[in-house]
């Protein structure tokens, strides 16, 4: 029998990886994703990778890794896939270096380690600060011997629109557009991998890349999979805010020495190159002392919230603080940060080797996303999550570096358990289900092409991006997180009117930007109901009103199903066998 | 107060069969805005200056931080990415136009798959002997380190291509983003197995011969690769090779 046919959607690293164990398992794969898979939005990563191979006489260990991750996570993360994932990260670390990621080095030429947020050990490797561009080029180069070999067949610039699942509720393969000639066609396949990434554009401005809509998963959540954790988002502490996006800047720039401050004195109008030292106020690494500028995400951001919002000290009196790089030499910068420093002054102006950047967070993760079992297979046979698109790494917030990890390695685990599930499936039995999904797809698409009324979309997302930044982010609130909901019920309706500018069938945009903000719609309401039924605080969550977390109701996985009227919540026991959930706080001296 | 606001200029042509026409936009200015941050603005309001109503204009774009390589276009006449061209930075009105050495798809956006053909005709990869565990890779000095890392920043945005006048279909030249990825290949202890392959691939018709060193594309790069000095040390490596093919007959 011949190997058979894979479909893997989305060609992040996550995406990737999976490809190249099926392809070098003897399997074929026909590889999907809106962009050139070089162009996927892994290439924003910037600070590294962990794995503790504790090469810097630290006695590091894969169990601290394990254990940091978990306590990083608030607990809420189903230890024994991170148990398993910081087992496999060494190995990880070295493949890449075997595939020639250019890793920065030490003078004995071995593999250089960073500190990262969360931790007290440097385990983080790393290539300048590119390294997600790095490790995807590799692994982009991998499968393009593979495609020249003829056991990969990409197809680019196509997005996936939903599905295929037979009368016995198993996969048999997915729909997908072409988006130069607007081309609606069916594949098959017995399995599909879905790496589709983050869902950044729910928020409007991210960190994300633009292609980073949540549709894919959105749109097999309608279908029936199930989605778990999404009120789970990250908004990472330190980013430059812009009128298109939030640019990253990198964890990694406090991993090297970066010191974050604001002015002791509010409204301060000296630049802060002026401000004497004794002027500054160094919060995290006053309220922090232990961990300093490098407390994980959730809790530099809400450190700055703070100073921001109720100490009134922001730059300026503005929503800024300063990330501060001035006092470390040229030459170090140049070797360990330079693509960033880069970025920021291309992007503000300002040089950041002599001058202090001004940053505020900005919504970068979703820990949430597609529910799936230690295999990651979701509830539907045959569909499979890997990457940030699926849930199961991170908890309740994301240790930096770890994203990276996590998708390499969900990847390596997915794709040979695809290919074994491929090969056992049971044969098609009836009715395979592509000609129902062609047909609802295809008009699906023909009631959108000529839609009248007054709602155009970009609009309408602008909208959605306002709700959810203000109500679901830093700091959540019952009412406001109702009140998003209301408005996400509401956009949902006026998107019944929309009408699109361009209703040409070559290349156009909008019509595929239109299809992914119904689906958009749809996960928001997952992530703000989810907030609301969550009276507690954990990890990224955080509500005023409810300030301590609640193990006894809430270590528990959100799971959510679609309804015709709305998401149905069930709620999972979460997998604590190896480390007793103990009470989290990084502002200890000891 | 009137609002600042910033004219625009874009080329726009329907598909690659329709006629091309310039359409002037005015925009209301903010502070730190891009050029793509102009595409959105008329994407949420498809409208031209002298009120006309439009399409949204089709282009490629992803991460916005000039590190995917998307949104590469000719904007006042040069090859630059538009998310990190700033409109402060830019004289008004701003040009916009595709890239012209690519086959055109729809106003903006233009097909660059040649670029990974090229890589696939070099090998641009590391011939890994599987994904198993095989231990920790070879020992690179840093020294090494940091001659390979700037090549390896290549986004692959072709705009080196783009203002080459040896890139064209007369001469198929495979351009200087590829000669650079050889060399990135060719320098790997494990990468310069292939090494003779990768320089035979450069060696005939199209090859780097065809580089008439004007220096365009080492002046466009925004990621600054050294591609001139690049470009000298592959064809020295591609003669040395030739003569050795040569003299084993």
């Amino acid at each position: 029998m011949a190997a058979p046919r894979i479909i893997v959607v989305g060609g992040g690293l996550a995406g990737l990886s999976a490809v190249i164990k099926i392809a070098e398992a003897g399997g074929t794969v026909d590889l999907f994703s809106i962009v050139p898979v070089k162009r996927s939005h892994s290439v924003c990563a910037q600070g590294g990778i962990n794995a503790a191979k504790n090469l810097k006489g630290e006695g590091d260990t894969t169990w601290k890794h394990f254990d940091d991750s978990i306590y990083g996570g608030d607990f809420l993360a189903n230890q024994t896939p991170v148990k398993l994932m910081c087992e496999a990260a060494p190995g990880v670390i070295d493949l890449l270096d075997r595939m020639g990621v250019p890793f920065n080095r030490t003078p004995e030429g071995l593999l250089d380690f960073r500190r990262f947020g969360g931790t007290l050990y440097n385990r983080t490797a790393f290539a300048g600060a590119t390294t997600g561009q790095q490790l995807l080029y590799a692994l982009d180069e991998q499968v393009r011997r593979y495609e020249s070999e003829g056991k990969v067949k990409k197809y680019e610039g196509w997005e996936f629109l939903s599905a295929v699942i037979d009368s016995k509720g198993m996969a048999r393969g997915i729909t997908a557009l072409d988006l130069r000639t607007m081309e609606l066609r069916s594949f098959a396949s017995n399995v599909v991998i879905l790496a589709t990434g983050g869902i950044g554009a729910i928020f409007g401005k991210s960190t994300n890349s633009v292609v980073c809509t949540g549709s894919a998963q959105s749109a097999v959540y309608q279908q029936g999979v199930t989605y778990a954790n999404g009120e789970f988002i990250q908004v990472h502490p330190t980013c430059i805010p812009g009128e298109d996006k939030l640019r990253l800047m990198s964890e990694s720039a406090r991993g090297e020495g970066g010191r974050v401050w604001v002015p002791r004195t509010p409204g301060d109008k000296r630049p802060g190159r002026q401000i004497p030292e004794a002027e500054r106020f160094y919060f995290l690494e006053e309220w922090y002392p232990k961990y300093g500028n490098l407390v994980p995400r959730d809790i530099a951001t809400r450190a700055i919230h703070k100073v921001v919002y109720e100490n009134h000290l922001g730059i300026d009196g503005q929503p800024m603080v300063y990330l501060d790089l001035t006092h470390i030499d040229r030459a170090t910068l140049d070797r360990k940060l330079g693509g960033i420093l880069d970025i920021y002054e291309k992007f503000v102006g300002d040089d950041p080797h002599d001058v202090p950047m001004k940053i505020f967070p900005g919504m970068h993760y979703t820990m949430g996303g597609v529910w799936v079992g230690v295999d990651q297979m979701t509830n539907i046979p045959g569909i499979y999550a890997i990457g940030e698109c699926d849930y199961q790494y991170h908890g309740a917030n994301r240790l930096g570096a770890n994203s990276l990890l996590s998708c390499i390695y969900a990847g390596f685990v997915a794709g040979p358990h695809a290919l074994n599930y491929a090969k056992s499936a049971a044969a098609q039995e009836g009715d395979d289900g592509h000609a129902a999904e062609l047909a609802r797809q295809t008009e699906l698409n023909a009631k959108l092409l000529k839609n009248e009324g007054e709602e155009n979309p970009f609009k309408l997302w602008r909208e959605l991006g306002d709700t959810m930044t203000k109500h679901a982010t830093v700091i959540r609130y019952n009412k406001g997180l109702k009140e998003a909901d209301e408005k996400i019920v509401e956009l949902i309706d006026r998107y019944k009117k929309v009408s699109l500018a361009d209703r040409s069938q070559w290349a156009n945009t909008s019509f595929a930007f239109a299809r992914q903000l119904k689906n958009m719609l749809e996960l928001a309401r997952v992530i703000v109901q989810g907030a609301i039924l969550r009276d507690e605080s954990r990890g990224a969550h955080y509500k005023p009103d409810f300030p301590e977390r609640d193990d006894e109701r809430f270590l528990k996985t959100t799971k959510a199903s679609y309804t015709a009227s709305g998401p149905r919540f069930e709620y999972e026991e979460v997998d604590t066998q190896f480390i007793k959930p103990r009470r989290r706080s990084y502002d200890a001296v000891n | 107060m009137a609002t600042k606001t910033v004219q625009f200029e874009i080329k726009r042509q329907a598909s690659p069969d329709d006629p091309a026409v310039w359409e002037r936009f005015e925009l209301e200015w903010r502070p730190g805005m891009n050029v793509t941050t102009a595409m959105m603005d008329i994407a949420a309001n498809p409208v031209t200056a002298s009120g006309k109503p439009t399409t949204p204009v089709t282009y490629d774009s992803c991460c916005l931080e000039e590190i995917c390589g998307s949104c590469a276009m000719r904007i006042n006449g040069r090859a630059r990415m538009a998310c990190s061209s700033l409109v402060d930075n830019l004289e008004q009105p701003i040009r916009v136009e595709p890239l012209s050495k690519f086959p055109l798809v729809r106003d903006l956006q233009v097909d660059r798959a040649v670029l990974f053909e090229n890589l696939k005709a070099v090998k641009a990869w590391i011939p890994i002997d599987g994904t198993y565990d095989l231990g920790s890779g070879p020992r690179v000095y840093p020294q090494q380190q940091e001659i390979n890392y700037p090549l390896s920043n290549c986004i692959s945005c072709t705009c080196c291509m783009e203002v080459c006048p040896q890139f064209n279909e007369e001469t198929g030249f495979v351009g200087a983003a590829t000669i650079a990825q050889v060399k990135l290949f060719n320098n790997h202890p494990t990468g310069k197995v292939l090494k003779e392959e990768r320089l035979r691939a450069l060696a005939g018709d199209g090859g780097i011969q065809e580089c008439g060193f004007a220096q365009n594309c080492v002046e466009v790069c925004p990621k600054k690769l050294p591609l001139t000095n690049t470009i000298s040390d592959v064809s020295r490596d591609v003669l040395v090779q030739k003569a050795k093919d040569f003299l084993r007959g």
